[in-house]
């Protein structure tokens, strides 16, 4: 599609302010004014209206497609969600005013929220207490892994590794490096699962941490986590959880039950609030109580008479995480879907989020090499290993994919298979939706031994076909000047 | 009781046969006896009618009819209607992060308008699709700088938001990082002390326009000694001020970053905001975040893909230039949306509003016994003026006159005591502004 810039034309306009009331009585001394006024479009609100409508066609999504795309958990956003998102007593709160002297009676409804939401998520998963500052999981585990450092260096200990499974998501090492730990990848084993002995061979009292995925990326449980959790302790190590699949294990059970002690959540996953495109997201982190301490301010406290308040009164904080106490509209909606699944409703999503992969998985493993032969959880991984013969790679039959109305899986990770294909079915799919999809996954199989071009080639049924994105690199075009 | 799952009893039955198990229990054997929960003490789940009807009861304990002059960094801004229609759009916000390109060309070419709109704002070459808000935006420009020039001093200008600056030092506790804090005088950057603190041991300048006490500066002299030890400067920005105000290309600032909260985005008691950051082209490949590059397909049409991913943890795991990865999309949406329906001269229009209505204040404060109003430099929306008495304590009396009056400053700088930051944007009106005076007089003195 056109660009907004090259349908603009000077002189039109769309937003009308309110034309000033008041005097003019002084203007800005000019070294301090841009040179000239910013280049932005001119349109009419209908060419803006039509130009994000029309580019919005071209997206697949949730509400329109099938988006099994593993380890995302892209499962329905229900509407109802949206609606209190939007209520002014939320959307036009100032996030200062419970900071203001007398303020914080002001913001009772929105301190309530985030203090049930830490009550809440401390239940789901068996920890203490929740800071909800973080704005994704990425951050979540930035802020993890600077609690874990806070922890060690209240012991006057210095350690220098963090233990990272090979299956990781790679923002487990990133977060971990930026926090400035060394990372020492453990090889899994040939089960898919964390290899012990290997583990054994790293850890000693030079380990800050181990940070796991449970279920791991190829959607296995470790059943071995608690001696592995055993294990790091023995050492003075901490038991760090990315909970990027939680969708799997929810009223199956807990990660502070299994001995983990510190763990971030990703409410855009687990718990239905839209992904928008890449955020925004929510990324809160749970402690035990050893840690409570450390936890980033402010903290939401009550008082005897029940009324909320900020304390920022904790000198052993790791301070701010973000500006203010995380991303309060994603978080609401959370509140709000958890409020409305309840106790039952949460166990019978993992249950049919599970049910869901593994009848993929049932379906199509005589075509599609599975990653380990055994019962997955919320997700499946396939490898192109049988079809690359004829050269057809995962992404030929993610393209094909996207000719039969589906986004594609996850592709390419986890990194310890080859041509991985992920695929995250979700609890909110039918069954007739999932028959479809593995019908399209058969189909790619037969095109891939009778006709293998047509998956080379795909997909040809939207606007624009496979781009070269070497080119996109070399020659950086990322903006219109 | 709704869960949003399809699954009927039959189609459970059917599936499991499939799988080969008898119950949905034995899909979960690998999870042994001893690892079940402890407890899982949840309230039973509710129709959506009365979880609305529940939160909207919450909704109505929190104070949303005072009149806004608290700013401090987040501004209550007019947002036109288009921002929250068009940024709904489920096609929008349901979608992941656009990995497959052919399926995601509408999230892909609305982040590449961004960057561009970010830019051209700004007045640099190349932006990314996100971070995740003012602060934290400024704390990957700095980490940014340590990177290209491999050097580990700090110097931070003391009129950065002291929000921003807590983030920066609570993100670098565990790094060899050595910040300095370059003190104000009347309200803006003090060269001296700058120039006296600068050498090639530095990475680089943290600075902010307007700065944290609303005043406005033209950091041009000051970017030129920066480049002088080949430190990079770095500066966050109030974007709507750009509409009127020198951007930082214009100054050769080297990184910029800034909150798009007053871009369209409702304050929302702190969140969802938007982190924005745009460099040189030739730092480009340093840069957090996603970005998006033009190129084009087989046929040559025009496509829009995530590129220059070789920087990213998905990749380049513990040496990728941040551990980013869901940024704030839709949030950089409605700031493209909004930007859009604002134009070119709707930007001029709203940052001119901004500045008259705050020096109409201004001159009606001034008249204020006891009030004195800070004119030592020329501010935007936000000015700071010292009282008679303990900000804090007259804060909470406006509160009972209706308005939210503004920012103690002594609550990050402890030698302003009766300091008070004030923001007036284009929502408030002459009257509001004339009641705010008179309120704010009877406060101080009746």
């Amino acid at each position: 599609m056109e660009l907004i810039f090259n349908k603009s034309v000077s002189g039109r306009r769309c937003t009308q302010f309110p034309a000033n009331d008041v005097p003019v009585l002084k203007e800005i001394p000019k070294k301090y004014l841009r040179k000239s006024p910013c280049n932005l479009p001119e349109v009419s609100e209908m060419d803006v209206v039509r130009h994000f409508t029309n580019l919005s066609k071209l997206n697949f999504s949730v509400d329109s497609n099938f988006y099994p795309l593993g380890s995302c958990t892209m499962k329905y956003n229900p509407k109802f969600t949206e609606d209190v998102a939007r209520l002014e007593g939320f959307t036009k709160l100032h996030p200062l005013l419970p900071q203001l002297r007398l303020g914080g009676i002001l913001a009772q409804g929105a301190l309530e929220v985030l203090y049930e939401m830490d009550r809440i998520l401390s239940e789901i998963t068996g920890m203490d207490a929740f800071t909800l500052q973080p704005a994704a999981g990425a951050h979540g585990e930035l802020a993890g892994v600077m609690l874990i450092a806070a922890y060690h260096r209240s012991l006057n200990q210095k350690r220098k590794y963090i233990l990272v499974p090979d299956s990781a998501h790679g923002t487990n090492p990133a977060s971990a490096a930026i926090v400035g730990y060394e990372i020492i990848n453990i090889a899994s084993n040939k089960n898919g699962t964390m290899d012990i002995e290997a583990l054994k061979a790293h850890l000693n009292q030079d380990v800050a941490a181990i940070m796991m995925t449970c279920p791991n990326t190829l959607g296995l449980f470790e059943s071995d986590i608690d001696t592995i959790a055993k294990l790091a302790h023995a050492q003075g190590a901490l038991m760090y959880y990315d909970g990027a699949n939680l969708n799997a294990i929810l009223g199956k059970c807990r990660p502070g039950d299994l001995g983990f002690d510190v763990i971030h959540l990703n409410l855009h996953k687990t718990f239905a609030t839209p992904h928008g495109g890449g955020g925004p997201g929510s990324g809160p982190v749970g402690v035990k109580k050893e840690l409570i301490e450390f936890l980033p301010i402010s903290r939401i406290e009550k008082r005897d008479d029940g009324t909320l308040y900020l304390d920022y009164k904790k000198p052993q904080s790791i301070g701010y995480i973000s500006s203010f106490y995380g991303n309060f509209l994603v978080i609401l909606k959370a509140y709000a879907y958890i409020l409305l699944l309840g106790k039952e409703g949460l166990i019978r999503t993992s249950e049919h989020a599970v049910l869901n992969a593994n009848y993929v998985l049932a379906k199509l493993k005589d075509i599609y090499e599975p990653a380990v032969e055994k019962t997955c959880m919320h997700e499946c991984v396939f490898s192109a290993s049988r079809q690359i013969l004829k050269n057809v790679h995962a992404l030929d039959i993610a393209k094909y994919l996207i000719d039969c109305g589906i986004h594609p899986p996850t592709i390419y990770f986890p990194l310890i298979v080859k041509e991985a294909l992920m695929i995250e079915p979700t609890e909110t799919e039918s069954k007739e939706t999932l028959d479809h999809f593995i019908h399209c996954m058969r189909e790619a199989n037969r095109l891939t031994q009778e006709n293998p071009e047509v998956l080379k080639k795909a997909p040809q049924t939207m606007p624009i076909s496979r781009l070269d994105e070497t080119k996109a690199a070399r020659d950086m075009n990322c903006a219109s000047l | 009781m709704s869960d949003f799952i399809a699954n009927t009893e039959k189609d459970t039955k059917e599936m499991l046969e499939a799988i080969g198990a008898k119950t949905l229990e034995d899909l979960f054997s690998d999870i042994r006896e001893h690892q079940k929960p402890k407890s899982f003490e949840l309230v039973s789940g509710k129709s959506e009618f009365e979880v609305i009807d529940h939160i909207k009861k919450l909704a109505a304990k929190n104070a949303t009819n005072l009149v806004c002059f608290l700013g401090a960094g987040y501004y209550d801004h007019l947002i036109p209607s288009v921002v929250d229609h068009l940024s709904s759009r489920s096609e929008f916000t349901t979608a992941y992060t656009p990995y497959q390109p052919e399926c995601s060309q509408g999230t892909l070419q609305a982040i590449f308008e961004y960057q561009s709109s970010i830019c051209r704002l700004t007045g640099l070459e190349i932006a990314n699709a996100s971070l995740y808000d003012g602060g934290t935006a400024l704390y990957e420009a700095m980490m940014m700088a340590r990177r290209i020039t491999g050097r580990n001093r700090v110097l931070v200008d003391s009129a950065v938001s002291p929000i921003y600056r807590t983030i920066i030092y609570s993100y670098t506790k565990n790094l060899d990082i050595e910040f300095l804090e370059i003190p104000v005088v009347h309200g803006q950057t003090d060269r001296n002390s700058l120039r006296k603190n600068l050498n090639d041991q530095v990475a680089c300048v943290i600075l902010q326009n307007p700065n944290f006490f609303g005043a406005i500066d033209d950091h041009a002299d000051i970017v030129e000694d920066i480049h002088r030890v080949k430190a990079l400067a770095i500066e966050s920005v109030y974007p709507l001020s750009l509409g009127l105000l020198k951007t930082p290309g214009e100054m050769g600032i080297d990184i910029a970053t800034g909150e798009g909260q007053s871009l369209g985005l409702p304050l929302s008691f702190g969140g969802p905001y938007l982190g924005f950051m745009a460099t040189k082209r030739e730092f480009a490949r340093k840069m957090p975040g996603r970005i998006v590059g033009q190129t084009t397909d087989a046929a040559n049409r025009t496509g829009y893909v995530l590129t220059l991913q070789a920087r990213e943890q998905h990749i380049r795991r513990e040496k990728a230039t941040s551990n980013i990865c869901s940024n704030e999309a839709l949030c950089a949406l409605r700031a493209l949306i909004y930007l859009t329906a604002l134009g070119k001269n709707g930007l001029l229009e709203v940052a001119r509003l901004n500045y008259e209505k705050a020096e109409f204040a201004k001159s009606l404060l001034s008249k204020i016994k006891g009030v004195t109003v800070k004119q030592s430099s020329p501010t935007f929306n936000e000015f700071t003026v010292l009282l008679p008495k303990d900000p804090a304590h007259v804060i909470a009396r406006m509160i009972e006159k209706g308005f939210a009056a503004g920012f103690s400053l002594e609550r990050y700088y402890k030698d302003m005591k009766n300091y008070m930051l004030i923001a007036v944007t284009e929502k408030r009106t002459k009257e509001e502004i004339v009641r705010y005076a008179e309120s704010l007089e009877s406060a101080l003195w009746s």
